[in-house]
């Protein structure tokens, strides 16, 4: 926690880089003004982050905990507080709090494990975390699958990242996907869940699955037609949160807090609470 | 137990008010309500305040904290200053309780600091019910109106007030009243509790069980049927919420003063549809869905996460307050099957 006293008191950022990932996301480094990483996270974590008169929103940390130097989140521009971030120079302070939620069970349930991430669109935001966090301990974890589409080639977020050191990495496949046809693609084309079908992957591993909600709906029904089950299966949640700690009841699904109990969750968990998300 | 006669309760206020801030029931033109206490103020007869008491561990806005903008520098200040110790004079049973229920909330860790600061500077001084009102259910929860919790419990007779420390807090406030007390026994007291209970058993609500609920029971009420025609006429005014002591969602908010930025804090409803709302959707796009949110939290959520208890205290406020009657009542009701026929 930012400040472990006052879980509601924000401490300051400054972004000191702010990179155009596609045209509407951006990914925004932050780090306290002495230079430092703000706190400690864990992979699948969120951070509170306001412009003090617009508005305090969640974020995903999209950066790997073991980079110990700054945070970086990857922000779809979609709203109010978004749209003000999108209009940031660097340099600019904003304030940030955290860390909130759960994270992936990345030192137990995974250890040791095949790994197969599939994302959609600014899905990936919070996946990068653990992929980092898994590339980085290599030596832990088994094989690692990545299946991630968007709209089109230049919504795919973090790109360069994923051609430069993804797909260069031993035992890491890197599927990508766009939904249309593009003149200068030579890739897949077609819609995440067909694709993941198609790839018809081995039940034997874990799956993680961030996007849309109807990709997710959609590519959970193809897992499991594979013969995945769902305990094999993790997803992130998203809510509208206002206090992060389980308080305010605006993220309150059954009998969970999405901001304190998520966002990371089990499908099978989801299977217990009430369909309204 | 030490009791003080009626006629000298400004003498009892006075004492208090030296040493606390004292707040207490007063009659006002929009009913009760608590007020700082003066001389010339006097308690309200009244059963029991227009809005509860959790204003004074969770106010209905606050300033939490500024903001200092210069250039693109942010400067966070904390704006609270020490709060002082306060007495809570005259807190029904149903109240009392309801703070309970906002701790588990509030102080599960991380605690909240601001409602934790105002719970170790408050001293509640319950007063047991005599008379009461059909709209009154505090026992389906488990609460004895005759017999409130309190730091310090205070029973009004005819002729007298008893009060009896309970904790350390309440002592601590009674040793400074032995001047103005006097020792007493609890035989009035005692009389008083079983003609209480003997009028609680024939209130109309008097068997109102919450049995059928608690925690576990999502999937058995959750699609019920019954949640359409209950919130029909739903309006999503949010009264209940409002005037409910045991509510406890809310909102945070910037308000630029044109110096800096003040950052508030303030209650929230679960029946208005902005609650839940994103850029990327809406989860609750009908009342129905919020309408059933704020019940299925109080009697199956709620429990399932606090060891069976409920998030209500069955003061009866929304069913007095909400303009269309609808009410935790009448679901208890109607989705409760036989026990509540």
């Amino acid at each position: 926690m930012t400040n472990q006293k006052e879980p509601l008191i924000p401490a300051v950022g400054v972004v000191t880089d702010i990179r155009m990932d596609t045209p509407d996301v951006k990914t925004f480094r932050v780090v306290t003004p002495e230079g430092k990483k703000a706190f400690d996270h864990k992979p699948g974590q969120c951070a509170m982050l306001s412009i003090p008169g617009v508005g305090e929103a969640m974020f995903s940390i999209t950066s790997s905990p073991t980079n110990t130097e700054f945070m970086e989140f990857s922000i779809k521009k979609c709203g109010c507080v978004t749209d003000w971030l999108h209009s940031m120079e660097v340099g600019q302070q904003i304030t940030i709090r955290g860390p909130y939620g759960n994270a992936f069970p990345v030192d137990t349930e995974f250890a040791g494990k095949d790994m197969l991430f599939i994302a959609g669109g600014i899905g990936l935001a919070p996946l990068r975390s653990v992929i980092n966090y898994c590339r980085h301990y290599r030596d832990r974890y088994g094989k690692i699958d990545i299946v991630y589409g968007s709209r089109s080639m230049q919504d795919l977020v973090d790109y360069q990242e994923i051609i430069d050191e993804w797909s260069q990495d031993a035992g890491v496949n890197v599927y990508l996907t766009i939904d249309r046809e593009q003149p200068e693609w030579d890739g897949h084309v077609g819609f995440v869940p067909n694709y993941v079908k198609e790839l018809g992957f081995s039940t034997d591993k874990i799956a993680v699955l961030c996007g849309p909600p109807i990709m997710i709906k959609f590519t959970l029904a193809g897992l499991q037609e594979l013969g995945f089950d769902k305990t094999q299966v993790y997803t992130t949640m998203e809510l509208r949160m206002k206090c992060g700690i389980g308080k305010c009841g605006r993220c309150n699904i059954g009998a969970k807090y999405v901001c304190k109990d998520g966002p990371v969750f089990r499908c099978d968990q989801l299977d217990e609470l009430p369909d309204e998300y | 137990m030490r009791k003080i006669s009626l006629s000298k309760l400004d003498a009892l206020f006075e004492e208090i008010a030296a040493a606390y801030a004292l707040y207490l029931p007063v009659d006002t033109k929009a009913g009760a309500k608590f007020e700082r206490w003066e001389a010339g103020k006097t308690l309200s007869d009244a059963l029991n305040t227009v809005r509860s008491a959790k204003d004074f561990f969770f106010p209905q806005t606050e300033n939490l904290m500024d903001f200092k903008m210069e250039g693109k520098n942010i400067e966070v200040i904390d704006t609270r200053s020490e709060s002082e110790d306060f007495v809570l004079f005259g807190v029904r049973a149903c109240d009392v309780k309801s703070f309970e229920v906002l701790d588990r909330v509030f102080l599960s860790e991380p605690a909240d600091t601001y409602y934790q600061n105002r719970r170790e500077h408050g001293v509640i001084l319950s007063l047991a019910c005599t008379k009461l009102v059909e709209t009154c259910f505090c026992g389906t929860f488990g609460i004895d109106a005759a017999s409130p919790e309190g730091d310090v419990v205070c029973h009004k007779t005819e002729d007298a007030l008893y009060l009896d420390a309970k904790t350390e807090k309440g002592q601590k406030l009674m040793a400074a009243l032995e001047s103005v007390t006097q020792e007493a026994d609890a035989s009035a007291v005692d009389a008083q509790k079983e003609l209480i209970r003997e009028r609680m058993a024939k209130l109309p609500l008097a068997n109102l069980s919450a049995d059928a609920f608690g925690d576990g029971k999502t999937s058995e009420f959750f699609d019920a049927p019954e949640w359409s025609e209950l919130s029909q006429s739903c309006l999503g005014c949010g009264t209940c919420t409002f005037v409910c002591p045991t509510c406890q969602c809310y909102d945070i908010k910037d308000f630029n003063t044109g110096h800096g930025v003040k950052r508030f804090r303030c209650w929230d409803s679960c029946m208005y549809s902005e609650f839940t709302k994103m850029s990327a959707g809406q989860p609750r796009l009908t009342q129905m869905e919020r309408f059933r949110q704020r019940f299925m939290h109080k009697l199956v959520y709620y429990p399932t996460n606090n060891d069976g208890l409920f998030s209500c205290v069955g003061c009866g406020r929304c069913v007095a307050k909400c303009p269309i009657q609808m009410n935790i009542v009448k679901v208890m009701k109607k989705l409760g099957g036989r026990e509540n026929d």
